[in-house]
């Protein structure tokens, strides 16, 4: 860190989020009368239905970072499969329907779920795989199985209410179940805001928490407790057997883009936010599909454009970035290689035989065609054919001054290598010329002494030094 | 003629039912070994779910009862997958758990929509996607060869045979890559291979049994099986069978429970696997709950005991060497309450009772305990073995004398004869312990006094 950063205020980062939220709340809470002003434009029950998926993307997309941050991806999973008998139980005790109490025991059955998952962990010879797969397949089989009792014998529901639960429903999204998510999301992004620190460091590196005596546990339970709060407000809108889509997407996609966690977090609402909203609305327009299944694809069209288009992870950018490091790397043997062949014949620039320059190093045609078309181009090289015997090539002026400075490089590493051999992974991402800056003076003149002496340090021209305290920085 | 019949009136109904979850749930759990010691459970599970476009896609352009073209939609689907989320991990550098949540949740999301599209034209729902019917799957009926059986017998009975013949011709192979892949990579059975072929046919098993029990509950069949018999046994081929038993005995019993409680069948299966396996979790010979409570309370009653025996010896020896005034001052004898901290008081209190009844200790005069002749012999033997450590370790380890108590105090109680007796061995000169106690029953090989050790 640079001194002369400022300490952090603690204050700005709180607004920033209390901001929104409160107005978020307001909004809940308010429905009805900002219904009434907007009913001539869109209907109440499409303000109600994509207030409260944008909401609930929002806070899947925050809890979920967190998750797939540490590989607990999967773990919203057992969650959301674990929870289905609690709502069929929730029925059966209290005798009725009562969407809070069906939430209710829908949490509960999902926190014993994975309690349960704990206990196989820690007690058994099952591994953690396996133990996943028993929890979250027999816990949803109960569930399936309490829901059908619960059918036969239940008096004031259908079916329905139970279907939607597995595949999810946004069209009849109640604002009861708008302020819950309201509620949920509000207490979910103030635990963020105050344990960012915290929920950081245990992102990052769980064990040097504990090391430092931070409460990992309590965090973790916390941290726990969100995912389930957030997987079972989340569930009659997109189901069991998909909540996790909700939960994983943003956090995945989003880390194509960022490398920094409070851009990431921030990002993953934002991208939650935007999933809810156009899969919510995408479901309504396709009045036949559950909702589920719609939004999770929305979801999925984000990860794969990220997947293919993000600049720096992205696949092609990584594809384009590594074509451009072969490419750069077989230009430099190109012209390390003419060099080394003019020294060999006494220091004359002479013309050199293509074929010979790329059978040492294995290039197919097309490769080597490239790399001596762009290096001709740049005017390094001269090129000439030779009657039905291939092509000739010669460095120029410039390329022989480029090629010495490439090929003092290589030897400077390889001098330097002979001495260190545990440093070859600090140094190969070193450019020709980063051997003067990195490396201490009185080292740099005596590798280039050895090198003097063997006749084998290539004459380049002096560059202009960096001015000393920027060395001394670099140095640092 | 349906063979249903020759079991009355009262079972015909149920026959076809158990017959077919037996055929279902034991392909499943035999395939399912393999995912489960590669853990793979999760992939396994990710597949089972990501099947669903290639049952929809099938059945909308092949028809219901080609089942060939099903199977090599769910292997076309099964690899897929697999490949995704491989490809994912290791080209998009998604960690591998998000890359199965999010391919599987694409796939099935996929197939809920063409099915909610295509519904009429496939007469299917996701409900028997999902959970399956065991009745209705079982209830169409046609012939061939003479008999009567459901039409769905013939696939489901197929991707038995296939399971048993893919397990049967790669056993070796899948057995070096269930165990280690790179030693059965080295040896030319490409373990990346096989491990798509052990994919594509979970997806084979879980399209077979989605009719009857659901392509999200034979999950359940594929992992909770193969996972306790895990429990059970130490050897592959007695869990392969041990799981197909479980598989069918969880298939038997759950449907009559379903039958009587008139819920649903697949999730009542499931349910019932659940329980077996809680009960392998609790009662399993080796492996199980109970079997390991009763060793480690074995174990700490014989330590606990032991501890007392040695302590009363030692008691013995102080109080014989403070009466021959031979005694070091701070040598007193150590009082009993110095029981190793370790032992709960009540653990301590079975020993001594245990004891007591052996006839290795009886009630001293002064309210304490003293050792019979039978308890000095195992105390003796006991601090032979505690002592003859120390002179060990202070003889090739050169560790100092504050250093040498502890951890002869854990081994000695693992010290057998043979041991005791290459101790002796390996110190033939020495009759006293680093601390200059005597080790009992050294006998000093020459008349010379003994040095102890530094």
């Amino acid at each position: 860190m640079s001194p002369s950063s400022s300490p952090r205020r603690p204050g700005l980062p709180v607004a920033l989020v209390l901001i929104p939220a409160t107005l978020i709340a307001a909004s809940a809470w308010l429905l009805p009368s900002i219904a009434a002003y907007t009913s001539a434009l869109v209907s109440y029950n499409t303000i109600v239905v994509l207030l409260g998926t944008t909401l609930l993307g929002a806070n899947a997309g925050l809890i979920g970072t967190f998750t797939v941050l540490r590989g607990r991806a999967l773990l919203g999973d057992v969650l959301a499969h674990a929870s289905l008998p609690g709502l069929p139980l929730a029925v059966l005790i209290l005798g009725r329907r009562s969407f809070g109490a069906m939430l209710g025991g829908a949490f509960i059955a999902g926190l014993a779920g994975v309690f349960l998952l704990t206990l196989v962990r820690r007690w058994t010879r099952t591994k953690d795989d396996a133990a996943m797969g028993i929890i979250r397949s027999v816990l949803f089989g109960l569930g399936v199985v309490l829901i059908s009792f619960v059918q036969t014998r239940d008096v004031d529901g259908g079916k329905a209410g139970f279907d939607s639960y597995i595949l999810g429903k946004t069209a009849g999204m109640l604002a009861e179940h708008v302020r819950l998510i309201a509620i949920v999301s509000l207490a979910s992004l103030s635990t963020i805001v105050l344990l960012y620190k915290e929920f950081q460091l245990t992102s990052f590196d769980s064990g040097f928490a504990r090391v430092q005596g931070w409460p990992a546990l309590v965090l973790d339970n916390l941290q726990m407790g969100l995912v389930a709060v957030t997987t079972v407000v989340a569930l009659p809108a997109v189901g069991a057997v998909l909540v996790t889509a909700l939960l994983i997407l943003p956090g995945v996609t989003m880390r194509f883009w960022t490398e920094r966690l409070r851009t990431l977090l921030l990002g993953s609402a934002v991208l939650g936010a935007a999933i809810g909203a156009i899969g919510s609305s995408a479901s309504a327009t396709f009045s036949l599909l559950p909702a589920g299944p719609v939004i999770v694809l929305v979801g999925v069209a984000f990860f794969v454009f990220s997947l293919l288009l993000a600049p720096r992870r992205g696949l092609i950018a990584r594809q384009i970035a590594q074509q451009k490091f072969r490419r750069d790397r077989r230009r430099r043997r190109l012209l390390a290689t003419l060099y080394e062949l003019d020294e060999a014949d006494g220091g004359e620039n002479d013309w050199h035989g293509v074929d010979r320059i790329a059978s040492r190093h294995a290039w197919s045609p097309t490769e080597l065609f490239q790399v001596v078309t762009e290096v001709e181009l740049e005017d390094l090289i001269r090129r000439r054919d030779i009657d039905g015997a291939g092509q000739l090539c010669r460095l120029t002026t410039a390329g022989t001054e480029h090629a010495a400075t490439i090929v003092r490089g290589f030897r400077l590493r390889d001098a330097l290598l002979d001495q260190y051999p545990d440093q070859a992974v600090l140094v190969a991402a070193w450019e020709p010329r980063d051997f003067d800056e990195n490396l201490p003076p009185e080292q740099l003149a005596s590798l280039e002494a050895r090198l003097r002496a063997d006749g084998r340090l290539p004459a380049v021209p002096p560059r202009a030094m960096p001015p000393a305290d920027g060395l001394e920085e670099n140095r640092r | 003629m349906n063979p249903a019949e020759l079991l009355g009136p009262d079972l015909s109904l149920a026959f076809w039912p158990i017959v077919i979850g037996a055929i279902v749930n034991s392909a499943c759990a035999m395939l399912g070994c393999y995912l489960v010691l590669r853990r793979m459970s999760l992939l396994g599970d990710a597949i089972s779910h990501a099947v669903l476009p290639g049952i929809v896609v099938a059945f909308f352009f092949a028809g219901r009862n080609a089942f060939g073209w099903l199977f090599v939609g769910a292997m076309v689907m099964g690899l897929l997958t697999t490949f995704l989320v491989e490809a994912l991990r290791q080209w998009g550098n998604v960690p591998e758990d998000s890359a199965m949540g999010v391919v599987f949740t694409a796939l099935f999301s996929i197939g809920v929509i063409l099915l909610s599209n295509w519904a009429r034209d496939v007469h299917l729902d996701v409900s028997c996607v999902m959970y399956g019917d065991m009745d209705v799957a079982t209830s169409i009926m046609t012939r061939g060869f003479g008999f009567e059986y459901p039409r769905v017998f013939p696939r489901m009975a197929a991707a038995l045979v296939a399971v048993v013949v893919f397990l049967f011709l790669f056993r070796k192979e899948l057995k070096v890559a269930a165990f280690d892949p790179a030693l059965s990579t080295s040896m030319g059975f490409s373990a990346g291979l096989l491990h798509y072929l052990l994919m594509g046919m979970t997806a084979v098993v879980s399209v077979s049994a989605f009719e009857a029990i659901g392509s999200v509950l034979a999950v359940a069949m594929l992992i909770v099986p193969p996972a306790t018999a895990q429990l059970l046994t130490d050897r592959l081929r007695t869990m392969l069978i041990l799981s197909a038993l479980v598989g069918s005995l969880a298939s038997l019993l759950g449907y009559m429970l379903a039958r009587h409680f008139a819920v649903n069948s697949a999730g009542m299966m499931a349910t019932v696997a659940g329980l077996i396996y809680a009960a392998a979790v609790l009662f399993a010979p080796r492996y199980g709950w109970l079997a390991r409570t009763q060793r480690s309370l074995a174990l700490s009653l014989r330590i606990a005991g032991e501890d007392v025996l040695a302590r009363l010896y030692r008691n013995e020896e102080a109080s014989r060497r403070q009466a021959s005034g031979s005694a070091k001052t701070g040598d007193a004898p150590a009082a009993a309450e110095s029981i190793p901290v370790m032992t709960s008081p009540w653990i301590h209190r079975l020993a001594r009772s245990r004891l007591l009844h052996g006839g290795e200790v009886r009630p001293a005069a002064d309210g304490g305990l003293a050792l019979t002749d039978r308890g000095r012999q195992t105390a003796e033997s006991l601090v032979r073995s505690h002592r003859l450590w120390e002179a060990y370790l202070v003889q090739n380890f050169q560790l100092p004398l504050d250093h040498l108590h502890e951890p002869a105090e854990r081994i000695e109680h693992f010290i057998g004869p043979e041991l005791q007796q290459q101790l002796a061995e390996s110190l033939p000169k020495t009759v006293v312990d680093p601390h200059g106690r005597k080790i009992p029953g050294s006998i000093p090989t020459d008349d010379r006094e003994t040095e102890p050790a530094p």
